[in-house]
């Protein structure tokens, strides 16, 4: 007897799709993961729905409307496991700077009653319980795969929580901070992307969010000796993950207002 | 369909981002056609304000996971228009391949993946691959070939890192580049096989007299910069977008509406770009393109298909082009230094014409932003073919008719997270 292949379903809040295109450009690999998963639910990529419940839920984006906050229960309760994917789906992404303002609404639209948003952005596991979550804006390829071959094998991903400078390390560039003096978030910023910005010559911006138990303090201590304003540091840490609370927190350090 | 009936299906799939379809009927006729956009609005434009003119690149890029690459060159072309500066001709040629790395990337997306089962009678993709893998995975293949183009410039192929005001972070290696050669010469020869392949589809007979917006330049396929033409005559340049253009809300969508000359329909993307441009194509590909059955214009919305098909050839080619005569830029970017102005920038996302406008202050803080991405504008053309497309089609049964719907909405490649997933359409006699 042939067991049948896991369900997938893959699920959009707010966001830009890069996350579930990540998916997509997994060109080499896509038609293997057809091959063992049961696409049931991705609308992105196919009109067949499957009805759940599902074996495993990709959420991608964050919740920032009524009727999103009880669309995620309903995804909840037909996933057996619910994996979110990137900053938005873990953090808010950064439709969460509307956490720190007064109503955006009226500055975009002429018409505000007709929208209906809250006042917030937030993260999936603020609202039902995330199995895992995968970090990035958007999410690395590999770490991607690692998640889906962990699934396929029933073991628990292999995705570390340490620094971009582990892996910037590794790479063997040189730290853009002590070789060229440019303020780089990646002694604080999770791992997953392959450094990629040191490796052309630029500063970390912290797109994976806080790293686990970051030293944030230190961190901005360090800028502001490179010559970095209070501004500059309070923008660093408000931006792509604003909302993960070790940079929400070194954000409103510097806050000039 | 019966009078007095209502269609409820959900999910329009194979689009990017979320919304619905209403077909309003009275007496038998169809009345008003609406596109539904729900996708949750992210107000960029007022998350901007307060932020440095040096940002706009990477935040809006968070717009489109599809299509950043145009986010970030139409934000480069505003910031540096209002700070005075003009890039070299070595940064403008690595902007254009990188553009064009993302054409090829998203082109190919919609062509195989998102639209192509439509004419062939599949699901998706990925259900095509059962009976036709050799098919999916020349997609795949060519895809790959512009994300490895978008990799090497821009350091990863979603939310590219090596773009900034003025250029570059750092200018990529000829050999870098040149190792991309050979792969992307057998995507342009593949290119050439989807033109033939996608001309033998068969297409539905419906066709409308559109007004096409788009860049054009004197030289080039417009891509990163021109002028803003029109079918009916309009040539200005980006700073006078605001005075033809004008924005709007409605009710049934978070996405702005918008009209030119106050009462004008209009289309952009690759229809308008090729039925305005199809002289600044190279001589091998304008003659293909006639040989796939395209003439000079095209005004059958199911053929954008093949028109894309063209693009995606043109982008391998240029591609080619541009890494044969690459000289790195040095320095990568040029110095931009902010004064108190307003900049406008455009350029031809791989869905049309993306506007950017941001006015900043003297010590570089953005003070006021504007957007006008190229779905949204597309909107009411969207809307009057689906009028169009409905009216002589209502004996039609609710499914065949649903179905052809979506087939018509997804011709046009919408990208709701720009301006939507779930597409229900609804017909309902009022």
């Amino acid at each position: 007897m042939t067991t049948p292949k896991p369900t997938l379903a893959v699920w959009k809040f707010a966001s830009c799709d890069g996350c579930q295109l990540t998916l997509l450009n997994c060109e080499d690999e896509l038609l293997q993961i057809a091959g063992q998963l049961q696409i049931a639910n991705f609308p992105e990529a196919s009109s067949q729905v499957i009805e759940g419940p599902y074996d495993v839920s990709l959420v991608e984006g964050s919740i920032t409307t009524p009727g999103d906050a009880e669309r995620i229960r309903r995804v909840r309760r037909q996933s057996r496991i619910l994996i979110t994917i990137g900053a938005c789906a873990t953090s808010g992404g950064i439709q969460a700077l509307r956490n720190f303002s007064g109503d955006l609404a009226p500055l975009v639209y002429a018409s505000p009653q007709y929208i209906d948003s809250l006042r917030t952005s937030t993260a999936i596991a603020e609202h039902v319980q995330a199995d895992f979550e995968l970090r990035g804006c958007p999410i690395g390829k590999h770490q991607l795969l690692e998640v889906i071959a962990a699934l396929l094998s029933h073991r628990r991903p292999n995705v570390r929580g340490h620094s971009v400078c582990i892996e910037c390390k590794r790479a063997g560039l040189s730290c853009v901070m002590v070789a060229h003096g440019t303020p780089c978030l990646g002694p604080v910023t999770q791992a997953g992307c392959g450094a990629i910005c040191p490796a052309y010559h630029r500063g970390c911006y912290g797109c994976f969010g806080p790293m686990e138990t970051p030293n944030t303090k230190a961190l901005a201590a360090r800028w502001r000796e490179l010559g970095a304003t209070d501004q500059a540091v309070h923008r660093a840490f408000r931006t792509f993950t604003a909302a993960a609370e070790p940079f929400r927190k070194e954000a409103d350090a510097h806050d000039a207002r | 369909m019966t009078h007095g009936s209502r269609v409820k299906v959900p999910a329009l799939a194979r689009v990017e981002g979320e919304g619905g379809l209403e077909i309003i009927t009275s007496g038998g006729k169809v009345t008003e056609a609406r596109l539904d956009i729900y996708e949750p609005p992210r107000f960029f434009e007022a998350m901007l304000r307060g932020r440095r003119y040096t940002e706009p690149p990477d935040i809006t890029a968070r717009i489109c996971g599809i299509c950043p690459v145009a986010y970030q060159m139409s934000a480069c072309a505003a910031i540096e228009n209002a700070c005075g500066v003009t890039v070299t001709e070595q940064v403008e040629r690595l902007r254009r391949l990188l553009y064009c790395g993302e054409w090829i990337e998203s082109h190919t997306l919609h062509i195989y993946l998102l639209h192509a089962p439509d004419f062939l009678g599949y699901d998706s993709g990925i259900h095509l691959a059962r009976d036709h893998p050799e098919l999916v995975q020349r997609a795949l293949r060519v895809k790959k070939a512009g994300n490895g183009l978008m990799t090497v410039i821009g350091g990863r192929s979603v939310h590219p890192v090596n773009v900034r005001v003025g250029g570059f972070y750092r200018a990529p290696a000829p050999a870098a580049l040149r190792a991309l050669a050979s792969e992307l010469e057998w995507a342009r020869q593949t290119a050439e096989e989807t033109v033939r392949w996608v001309a033998a589809f068969d297409f539905p007979d419906f066709s409308h007299n559109y007004e096409f917006v788009s860049l054009r330049h004197p030289h080039e396929y417009p891509i990163t910069q021109g002028r803003i033409v029109s079918t009916s005559g309009l040539d200005i340049t980006p700073a006078h977008y605001d005075e033809r253009f004008t924005e709007f809300q409605v009710p049934h969508s978070t996405a702005l509406h918008s009209l030119l000359d106050g009462n004008l329909t209009y289309l952009t993307g690759p229809m308008a770009r090729y039925s305005l441009n199809h002289d600044r194509l190279p001589p091998d590909i304008a003659r293909l393109a006639r040989e796939a059955g395209l003439e000079n214009k095209c005004h059958n919305p199911f053929r954008s298909i093949i028109v894309r098909a063209i693009e995606l050839l043109y982008a391998c080619d240029e591609a080619l082009r541009l890494i044969a005569s690459y000289e790195p830029p040095d320095p990568p970017a040029v110095d931009v230094q902010p004064r108190r102005a307003t900049g406008y920038g455009v350029s031809e996302a791989p869905r049309g014409l993306l506007y950017h406008r941001y006015r900043i202050q003297a010590d570089g803080t953005i003070e006021d932003a504007k957007i006008v991405p190229p779905t949204s504008q597309n909107q009411r053309a969207i809307e009057a073919d689906l009028r169009d497309f409905t009216a002589t089609r209502l004996h039609l049964p609710q499914d065949q008719l649903t179905h052809e719907c979506e087939q018509a909405v997804r011709s046009y490649d919408p990208c709701i997270s720009c301006a939507a997933h779930f597409l229900d359409l609804r017909v309902s006699p009022r």
